[in-house]
């Protein structure tokens, strides 16, 4: 899975915790949590969305480094298994 | 004969609009059943039966407003055999209607004069439909009792209950009414206190790296248990004020206050909140939450809760000082975990804590007794591994 597709699964799984999400609304680079009102039920059920989609586990001390969009997409893609070939 | 009324399921329900019945004559329902759906200004919400029986009548159908109190329908009590007792007449027991159906004593004069099964025609009576403008199918004419619920539904669906769009503003009116009343019958006082919340933080870092993703524990969990557990030494915090005194509550069920993404806020009931281990409570809380934002509550989640909790979580700020929910007699609120300087023996150090607060009626209780419960809170949250139970 490439850095896009991750991009669209997160987006994805926030939408299915706050519905009223416009990604044009988004910005990539400010906490992401102030940005949609995810209150830390919300935070948790998103984090477990993701998860449970992309097998990774996220510790409760990295969510420090999960600020932002930007920083959450790059935490996932760090976290996949290396891909062959590339 | 058990009659089945439409719970109250909130101080600030006058009416509701029942949308479904999932139960028909003849049925047994046990206790705890969810019988019927029932739409509140707040939520539709599963309403459960409140007592073992067998469905002798549905009095009320589908979709119809009525007020809190009406008779719904009867239940026969185990080992009652039908027909062995009458309902009782429902208009004694049930608060006026807002809206009375036209004239039915004059209807039922007419209706004397054709063939109508009786049925037929307390259901025509209770939906204000005139008998003389339906035509029957039955034998000879006769009208049937299916002959006035295809009216009712026609009329029904003429007239839809409340539209999505219009939900919003009349939770707000419901809010409106609730927290107005409130604040002009409940004479509040207000303590706060910091509370430490460092051995808590560690001791649920310990164990959330003992456990998977999906079973993680949220700090609110720990709050709502301790809160309970703090109360069995108070109970004039800890349950209702009606028109005949106060009435401590056996067990702590939990009213948490949970805000809607579209707007306005439902608070429900966990029940008996002091009894349950940790990551059942987390569980059901979950489930709660979802629930609540999917608007499928159960009616003694909504009617049950004997104080509320408002949690403003790690987004809010550092304090918050709740208004009563009546018929409750107290409120307690947290406000955002946060690193604080914290001076104790002739020292500072810099401590994560929150600010509990209580909101409480001084009808039931004094400012004294409510401050001696938060310094209770605070030492229960000194010792998070004993909440655990």
């Amino acid at each position: 899975m490439n850095e896009a597709d991750i991009r669209t699964l997160v987006l994805a799984t926030l939408k299915s915790i706050a519905p009223e999400v416009e990604e044009e609304e988004l910005r990539p680079d400010r906490p992401l949590r102030d940005e949609v009102d995810l209150d830390s039920m919300d935070w948790l059920n998103f984090l477990v969305g993701l998860h449970e989609k992309l097998k990774v586990e996220i510790p409760e001390s990295d969510y420090g480094r999960l600020i932002t969009l930007k920083d959450l997409v790059g935490y996932l893609v760090a976290k996949q298994p290396a891909s062959p070939g590339r | 004969m058990i009659e089945f009324k439409l719970p109250s399921l909130g101080a600030d329900m006058e009416t509701g609009t029942l949308l479904q019945w999932l139960v028909k004559p003849g049925d047994v329902v046990k206790k705890g059943q969810v019988v019927a759906v029932v739409d509140t200004s707040k939520a539709a919400v599963d309403v459960e039966a409140w007592q073992e029986g067998t469905v002798a009548e549905l009095l009320v159908m589908p979709v119809k407003k009525i007020p809190v109190g009406t008779v719904l329908a009867t239940l026969l009590e185990p080992g009652e055999a039908p027909g062995s007792a009458r309902p009782a007449p429902g208009p004694a027991a049930a608060p006026a209607p807002l809206a009375e159906p036209a004239a039915p004593s004059e209807a039922a004069a007419r209706a004397s004069r054709r063939m109508v099964s009786p049925a037929a025609r307390k259901h025509a009576q209770e939906h204000g439909i005139d008998i003389d403008s339906l035509t029957g199918t039955g034998p000879h004419g006769a009208l049937t009792l299916e002959d006035v619920e295809r009216a009712a539904r026609q009329e029904a669906v003429a007239k839809p209950p409340v539209a999505l769009g219009d939900k919003t503003a009349e939770m707000r009116r419901a809010i409106a009414a609730a927290m107005a009343r409130s604040k002009r019958e409940i004479p509040h006082y207000y303590v706060a206190e910091t509370i430490p919340m460092g051995k808590v933080l560690a001791w649920l870092a310990q164990e959330n790296m003992k456990r998977s993703m999906t079973d993680r524990l949220l700090p609110a969990v720990l709050l709502l248990k301790a809160v309970a557990v703090a109360l069995v030494r108070f109970p004039e915090l800890n349950g209702l004020l009606g028109d005949d005194g106060f009435h401590a509550a056996p067990k702590a069920h939990i009213g948490v206050a949970i805000s809607l993404r579209q707007g306005g806020l439902i608070a429900p009931a966990l029940l008996d909140v002091g009894a349950k281990p940790l990551s059942q409570l987390m569980r059901e809380l979950t489930d709660l939450v979802k629930r609540c934002r999917a608007g499928s509550l159960r009616s003694s989640e909504m009617s049950e809760p004997t104080i509320t909790v408002t949690n403003l979580g790690d987004q809010g700020t550092a304090e918050v000082f709740g208004v009563i929910y009546p018929p409750q007699v107290a409120l307690v609120g947290f406000g955002r975990i946060m690193e604080r300087p914290w001076a104790e023996s002739g020292g500072l150090k810099v401590v994560p804590a929150t600010t509990a607060s209580l909101s409480a009626d001084h009808r039931v209780s004094d400012g004294h007794r409510g401050a001696l419960f938060l310094i209770e809170l605070r030492e229960v949250l000194q010792r998070p591994e004993e909440l655990d139970r």
